[in-house]
């Protein structure tokens, strides 16, 4: 097999001192500031070939015909592959295989790709692209997702993809109050900095390796063998380095494409996409419309949520199916509800298409319930806190799913805890400090400030009966922790909870992460849905239980006592068990010491508790494995006469279960906080008719440092049981209910009755 | 249709060490030139339009986007890019290692400054430019002096930690 010179850089990232509960600081941190960590973007192979992708310019078009002629004449030109060249599978996807490889007969997108060329140069395969002529005859496109139910089909499989019907309670009962609304969340993106990338090389007897950078290798393997029409034995996926992710790199993306162009060459190909690309290459947040009822007694106790959500999940189905059922799950808002009518679907459109972004159907949901939340406080004269405690959650309610809470609920701390924190200091000289900034276009004297604050949840791991798992092994070789786990280290920090626990297991110092591959070990799940530190986490424990048991006896047999004379410690020793006269009073080492030169290995899969799929008609079951809290206090101030906003101030409560990394969940908290923001003021893909006109930083704008807020973090830890180390997900929680307390605070700032993010100047003056 | 014209043979002085261009398209940009040329993948490709900082580099001590500079027109410049940076008195060449972080680099990995850490080449290059023109920043002068380099990860809470870091501990040192 062709060496792939970037490879060895991404081998042997030893893992700091450090057991669970400290600081440990990343193992592959000092890679990443010298800019010698391997990214996917960086890697090459001798003889190497540069692929680029014809996409669709139409939303809704049949192409009639497809000339690759004029491509295939440009000299450096290795090969051009369309529909006609996918062996396999013609269609792939995350839930239903609905998307096509290639377009054949008709695009459903702009930006849906078309035909895939490689050659020696990126400006060579441009122009080869640029060369093909294809003749379509544009369909009207449609791009309306309320017309999506009832208009013609544009896809075999329909246009609506899922909906979720929950009925809970007494549909008939009415409250005292009723307050309504209506509201639209815009088309996010991850904009993650790392362009789509991956090499994909030929191993010159049919397989092929893939370094890509994706949240599940081994998922993504599956759909690139389908599609190929090889045994998953013949592709091997490996890890690329992977420059963030939040949801986008679930889907596949250059994965297919590459490897046909490297069969098809038999030569190497680097994929690798410019952001204008990017914007087409993967899904984005579901845009959602959202009507909302809610009743209430005049005590201010919610009697009835009725909620109407419609997401447009875009031309393929990815992951719209569990988007959709989320956003029904988590519609009436971390609350005690007795009676519940939710009505979500998830519709097909010629825009393009939809999936998972941190959040996953909850950030939507949660602003429209958060607004409903502030109108009733505000109709009933009750303050917003106040109305929230009052109806907060708690472990023992019942959801409107039926699904009792047994976990930690700990809704009421995570608010009091938000609003505890220091308000800062009123607007004052600083002019960068100002809405506008370095604009210096405020006057102080219309600079109006605003507190608002929200509450979310979601499901941690995947929900509806899915039968997740995760594999890990660990072998303990003189003193050195060697572990495979097949994790997408995607920035979130999995690579340093992974020595954290082996270090508290075996007391060792060194821990060795191996590359992550598909041929090596078992499938880890996805790095979504808050789960690896769960899932992977608890796999990586379990194996690191189960060589610490073998070297107890080992240990014992040398020393000729039961092995339960010997007992395992929290820090990674094996001492002596006090009652027992036959063990030797001088035994206390660490596991690895115990070990010596012999090696120990085991591997371990850990799996959640089974859930239920919901009733298709009436949204009832058990449904999710936990659930993750958490309340934000924003503070803001508003330039009346410019409609600008700046976020000064985010305060949250996080129910963490156990921190396990403090510095690593403020990280995440932080920059969940972040994306929440940008969905709140700035953050939204535009489309007229299905065609993205902002596919770039200039004009899809995400907060920068001079727009992050001050975050103030407090965690609320309560273990949460069945979790190792009682240890919740943290990386969502930060993004669903920061949006919506941004919002609330320019309400109270400026008195406009907001219903829309992104939040636009416009929409304020 | 992009036009192939290739450029005459050029040289580059890269971290001190004079690299020939030979073959490159007059259209390459420098970072281009850099990571898929000179083997220096260090600078990075987030956006190549300059605006999101991760391919920052400095021209002749000029801060800029790699990305959005010509790379034959940087012939006989000094480019110097993050894989040039090393702590004073560290052999050029030298295996890098922990021990050869720059106090902005160490900062950086100690604070949690670093997630997915593509942005993070980019961070490095511009704060060190910023600290060697500002010393001492305000909190607001080093939020507007890096707003031109995007990060998706930490939302900066971690990278301005790391910048106060580097900026206390110099300013404790003996030489002020």
């Amino acid at each position: 097999m062709t060496d792939v010179r970037a490879r060895p850089r991404q081998r042997g990232r030893e893992a700091p001192a450090g057991r669970v509960g400290d600081s440990v600081r990343r193992p592959d941190g000092p890679t990443k500031v010298q800019g010698r960590f391997a990214f996917s973007s960086d890697l090459e192979a001798d003889g190497m070939l540069w692929g680029r992708t014809l996409r669709s310019p139409h939303p809704h078009a049949r192409i009639r015909a497809i000339d690759l002629g004029p491509a295939l004449a440009i000299g450096g030109v290795a090969c051009v592959v369309t529909a006609d060249d996918v062996g396999g599978a013609a269609t792939y996807g995350l839930i239903a295989a609905d998307q096509p490889v290639f377009a054949s007969d008709v695009v459903r997108f702009v930006g849906e790709p078309v035909a895939a060329v490689a050659a020696d140069h990126p400006d060579t395969a441009q122009r080869a692209i640029d060369a093909i002529v294809v003749h379509y005859e544009p369909i009207p496109p449609l791009v309306d997702p309320q017309r999506a139910a009832d208009a013609p089909s544009i896809h075999p499989d329909g246009n609506v993809i899922r909906r979720v019907r929950i009925r809970h309670g007494d549909p008939g009962v009415t409250g005292d109050v009723v307050v309504d609304g209506t509201y639209d969340v815009g088309m996010q993106d991850q904009a993650f900095m790392g362009p789509e990338s991956g090499l994909a090389v030929p191993d010159g007897s049919g397989g092929v390796d893939l370094w890509v950078a994706t949240q599940w290798i081994h998922h993504d393997r599956d759909q690139v063998a389908a599609c190929l029409g090889l045994p998953a034995d013949k592709v091997r996926v490996h890890l690329g380095g992977v420059g963030g992710a939040f949801g986008a790199r679930e889907d596949v993306s250059i994965h297919v494409h590459a490897c046909l162009l490297a069969l098809r060459s038999g030569q190497p190909v680097k994929m690798s996409y410019l952001r204008d690309e990017s914007f087409l290459g993967h899904v984005h947040r579901h845009p959602a419309q959202m009507r909302y009822r809610h009743h209430a007694t005049y005590d201010g106790r919610l009697v009835k949520v009725e909620a109407e959500i419609t997401l447009d999940g875009g031309a393929y189905a990815s992951s719209s199916s569990a988007v959709v059922a989320n956003a029904a799950r988590f519609a009436c808002g971390p609350y005690r509800v007795p009676n519940a009518l939710v009505d979500a679907v998830a519709v097909r459109t010629n825009n393009p298409p939809c999936g998972a972004m941190r959040g996953f159907g909850a950030v939507q949901v949660c602003f429209a319930h958060e607004s409903q939340m502030d109108k009733l406080a505000q109709r009933l004269g009750i303050p917003p806190v106040e109305l929230r405690l009052l109806n907060a959650m708690a472990t023992g309610d019942v959801l409107p799913t039926g699904q009792r809470i047994t976990g930690t609920a700990p809704v009421a701390e995570c608010l009091r805890a938000a609003v505890a924190h220091p308000l800062p200091a009123e607007p004052g000289d600083e002019l960068l400090e100002r809405p506008g900034g370095a604009g210096r276009t405020a006057d102080l004297r219309r600079v109006r400030r605003g507190v608002g604050v929200a509450v979310g949840f979601k499901n941690l791991m995947y929900s509806e009966g899915f039968d997740d798992d995760s594999e890990a092994r660990v072998r303990l070789d003189d003193g050195v922790a060697f572990v495979s786990c097949a994790v997408a280290e995607v920035g979130q920090g999995f690579v340093t909870i992974a020595g954290q626990v082996v270090r508290s297991v075996l007391g060792v110092a060194t821990v060795v992460l191996e590359p992550a591959d598909t041929a090596s070990v078992g499938s880890a799940g996805s790095s979504s849905a808050s789960r690896q530190t769960w899932m992977s986490g608890g796999a990586v424990l379990r194996a690191s239980r189960l060589v610490a048991d073998q070297v107890r006896s080992a240990l014992a047999r040398r020393l000729g006592v039961p092995p339960e004379s010997l007992l395992l410690t929290d820090e990674g020793r094996i001492t002596s068990a006090d009652a027992d006269a036959h063990t030797p009073p001088e035994v206390d080492v660490t596991v690895a010491q115990a070990a010596g030169r012999e090696v120990f290995e085991a591997t371990a899969v850990h799996k959640h508790r089974l859930t239920e799929p919901l009733d298709a008609e009436t949204g009832q079951g058990q449904a999710d494995v936990s659930y993750a809290f958490a309340a934000h206090r924003a503070v803001v101030d508003v330039d009346i006469d410019l409609g600008l906003v700046r976020v000064v101030q985010v305060a949250t409560g996080q129910d963490v279960g156990k921190v396990l990394n403090p510095a690593q969940v403020t990280g995440q908290i932080e920059g969940g906080i972040a994306q929440g923001v940008g969905l709140a003021v700035m953050e939204e893909i535009v489309l007229t008719d299905g065609l993205v006109r902002n596919p770039s930083f200039t004009d899809y704008l995400i907060p920068t440092f001079a727009d992050a807020p001050e975050v103030l973090a407090t965690c609320i830890e309560q273990p949460e049981p069945g979790a190792p180390f009682g240890a919740k997900g943290v990386g969502e929680p930060p993004t669903i209910s920061s949006t919506a307390a941004v919002v609330a605070a320019i309400r109270s700032a400026t008195g406009v009755d907001v219903s829309r993010v992104p939040v636009h100047p416009w929409d304020l003056i | 249709m992009v036009r192939v014209v290739r450029a005459e043979a050029y040289e580059l002085v890269v971290n001190g060490v004079v690299r020939r261009v030979d073959g490159a398209l007059e259209t390459e940009s420098l970072l281009r030139v850099l990571r898929d040329r000179l083997g220096l993948p260090g600078a990075k490709n987030a956006c190549e339009q300059g605006e999101c900082g991760s391919c920052s580099v400095l021209v002749d001590g000029v801060l800029v986007c790699s990305c959005l500079e010509l790379a034959a027109a940087a012939a006989g410049c000094e480019v110097t890019t993050i894989e040039g940076f090393a702590p004073e008195g560290a052999s050029a060449g030298a295996e890098p290692s922990d021990a050869l972080l720059t106090d902005v680099q160490q900062a950086m990995v100690d604070a949690g400054g670093v997630q997915c850490g593509f942005c993070t080449p980019g961070f490095v290059v511009a704060i060190h430019d910023l600290l060697d023109r500002v010393p001492r920043p305000t909190g607001p002068e080093v939020r507007e002096a890096l707003a031109g380099n995007l990060c998706r990860c930490t939302g900066y809470g971690r990278i301005l930690a790391a910048v106060e870091q580097v900026v206390s501990v110099r300013t404790a040192g003996p030489a002020t």
